[in-house]
């Protein structure tokens, strides 16, 4: 799309015009999110620049809130929290989605429309209607304020993430490698994890990523589910939010940006090997 | 090869059955084994999702209250004509059900059903219930009439007979701006002042609109520019799509927050180049405007990403081909290229259009009181007011409306073509 030279003055105008515009959506996208990160390392507790940040005066600088945070044992029980959940709700997910894939990605399966729109509804129900009707059933049988009752929720959450994104990768996965192998005297268990599972590795892993981060990053089924010992991440920084605001929110927000630029980064990693394995594009 | 087909053409396989018994036998198996590789999610999904959800739904119709607690009542009361005050076999029956009730303890349910209907009730039944405790023998009638002065209207016993029923549609009247008159038993719509439901209902479609709108505007030349550039300059410029796309909900509200309140970031910069007096900064958050500033930012991402997916397929040959042929850059754009995107816009637009109106935490976070959606109310009444007939109501309502759009969105898009990431 670079300009081409015969341009008139009309079209350079749009040209650059249309650059700009693109530049300040851009901009809308990404300020907020980079604009924490210098915020967290403010000496005063302020949610803005101070005279002494923008003249970057170092004694303007601190890592007060970092210490606030890693101190306040509030906050480090959440990220325990956070992580045994999204951990043990992720390989629940990756576990049940993987299986699930598999077969409904069968030539022969029956009921294949019904099915996937029912393991695909905990997506599509608005979050506040799940967490509305999980917080009945959980505590009349007894699963609210648990460990358990939450990461069953977030298991179910998460689930189509990996049945959608294992399903994808399967539409490109070549049947005759499994038969080749059957008829090469591999019985099923073998072929399965010697021939299908690296070859949709990069879906599963994705589709645990997402698995991942629905768990860390959700809240509305935890505020309905969770007592004050199951308080996760989120959690944390809603109450932060609304009751007591203190940078320390900014600190912990700049950490999580930090992991979910990790978790692109390795998505990107994988997005690139499965198209590579599929010799979608070369080296 | 001689015994491969029998006398009347029968096909046979190499073990000497009919070739399309065997056949049918091998689909079968493999049927039966792709369902069981299904069994454990679609089961799990079932019981502790679809399960839940009925039940709560089920909750929007459930009407046991009078029905469980005052049963003596209820059957007292089958065969009254609704047109004057009950005799005394109902009111012998209403105080059997009022002491029973007041030694459970259990009265008060019957009272807080009671007041969603006609307010003050509760009241009348919770002091009747204490007073009961002291009541020794009838005739029952003038003690009753004397414990409370309601059960004197004839609408007290309309409501109660009427609640007899074990299911209603009250929750939903009430979801959608009606009640019962309590006088004739007719539906009719609540008074102005107090009809708070379909406003928020038209206010949720109409912000989520809004939404849905800017960002058709907002993410359709990036993903323009993202479909045209070269590979390895888009691949760059994906990130500042994807980046806001990975990073938490939470993150990003506090993030809006910072950016928007009055001692915030932008509001700094506007006292900075003079926009704005320091005294009146702008009030950006806790108000509509924040809520459609931090929606639309959280929501671009689903628009850019299908709106991209399907520019990239359009080939730039089409319009050079329609420029060549005489069309001016924007008859070409508009008649050429533009209705090749539209089912990338429809896609997109339904996508962030569902995901809007289901929203709650960002409306409960920045949205203050102009800013809020439905599912604000619905975790008020599940939470604070503790009407969940009512919440299960809005719920099924705004389950409903979801449901529809989800079907538009799978006609467009197809579920086997829901792309992430």
């Amino acid at each position: 799309m670079a300009l081409p030279s015969y341009a008139g003055p009309l079209e350079t105008t749009w040209y650059y015009t249309f650059r700009f515009i693109c530049a300040c959506i851009f901009v809308f996208l990404i300020t907020p999110i980079l604009i924490i990160i210098p915020l967290s390392f403010n000496v005063e507790p302020y949610f803005t620049f101070t005279q002494g940040m923008l003249s970057f005066d170092p004694d303007a600088y601190s890592l007060r809130w970092y210490e606030d945070f890693i101190n306040n044992t509030q906050w480090t029980h959440s990220v325990k929290n956070s992580f045994i959940i999204a951990i043990a709700s992720t390989i629940l997910a990756t576990t049940l989605g993987t299986l699930a894939a598999l077969g409904l990605s069968k030539p022969h399966m029956p009921f294949r429309a019904l099915t996937m729109g029912v393991l695909i509804s905990p997506m599509i129900v608005p979050l506040i209607i799940s967490a509305a009707g999980m917080y009945f059933f959980y505590s009349s049988i007894g699963l609210d304020q648990s460990f358990l009752g939450i990461i069953l929720a977030h298991t179910v959450l998460g689930t189509p993430f990996v049945v959608i994104t294992v399903t994808a990768t399967l539409v490109g996965f070549d049947n005759s490698l499994s038969r080749a192998a059957a008829n090469l005297g591999a019985n099923p268990t073998t072929s399965f994890f010697k021939i299908t599972m690296p070859l949709i590795l990069p879906g599963v892993i994705s589709g645990a990523l997402f698995a991942f981060i629905t768990s860390f990053d959700e809240v509305v089924v935890v505020l309905f589910l969770a007592g004050f010992e199951q308080r996760t991440i989120p959690r944390q920084m809603w109450s932060g939010i609304r009751e007591q605001i203190s940078p320390t929110i900014l600190a912990v927000a700049t950490i999580l940006v930090m992991i979910s630029i990790a978790l692109l980064t390795t998505l990107e990693i994988l997005r690139r090997r499965n198209e590579k394995l599929r010799g979608l594009t070369p080296g | 090869m001689a015994n491969d087909t029998t006398a009347d053409g029968v096909v046979l396989a190499a073990d000497g059955l009919p070739l399309k018994a065997s056949l049918t036998r091998a689909m079968r198996k493999s049927r039966i084994r792709a369902l069981l590789l299904v069994t454990p999610l679609f089961v799990f999904v079932l019981f502790s999702f679809l399960i839940p959800i009925f039940d709560m739904s089920m909750r929007s119709v459930d009407n046991w209250h009078v029905g469980t607690l005052m049963p003596e009542t209820t059957k007292a009361l089958e065969n009254w004509d609704g047109k004057a005050l009950p005799e005394e076999p109902v009111f012998a029956a209403l105080m059997k059900d009022l002491k029973a009730g007041a030694i459970s303890r259990e009265i008060g349910k019957v009272g807080t059903r009671l007041n969603y209907e006609k307010s003050g009730l509760r009241s009348m039944i919770t002091s009747s219930a204490r007073k009961s405790k002291k009541v020794k023998e009838g005739p029952y009638k003038p003690i009753v009439l004397k414990m409370h002065k309601r059960w004197k209207e004839l609408e007290t016993w309309t409501v109660i007979k009427r609640n007899t029923s074990k299911f209603t549609i009250g929750y939903y009247l009430n979801a959608v701006d009606m009640k019962y008159d309590n006088k004739t038993n007719d539906i009719v719509m609540q008074p102005e002042d107090r009809q708070i439901y379909s406003t928020l209902f038209l206010r949720t479609f109409a912000i989520s609109l809004a939404i849905t709108l800017i960002c058709v505007v907002l993410a359709y030349p990036i993903s323009y520019l993202l479909a045209t550039l070269p590979t390895r300059y888009s691949n760059l410029l994906m990130i500042f799509v994807l980046l806001p796309f990975w990073t938490s909900l939470l993150v990003r509200t506090t993030a809006w927050i910072a950016m928007l309140q009055s001692q915030g970031v932008l509001n700094d910069l506007f006292v900075f180049f003079g926009f704005v007096d320091d005294a009146n900064r702008l009030q950006l958050i806790h108000n509509l405007t924040g809520t459609i500033i931090a929606m639309t930012h959280i929501l671009l991402p689903f628009m850019v990403l299908p709106l991209y997916s399907v520019m990239k397929t359009i080939p730039p040959s089409y319009m050079r081909a329609a420029l060549s042929l005489g069309a001016n850059p924007v008859t070409a754009f508009v008649r050429v290229y533009m209705p090749q995107t539209l089912a990338g816009i429809g896609a997109g637009s339904i996508l962030v259009f569902i995901l809007s109106i289901g929203y709650y935490i960002t409306p409960a976070l920045v949205g203050g009181t102009d800013g809020t959606l439905i599912s604000n109310q619905i975790a008020y009444h599940m939470q604070t007011s503790l009407n969940w007939g009512l919440a299960g109501a809005l719920g099924v309502l705004l389950l409903f409306s979801v449901l529809a759009l989800y079907m538009i969105y799978n006609k467009i898009v197809g579920i086997d073509n829901m792309r992430l990431g």
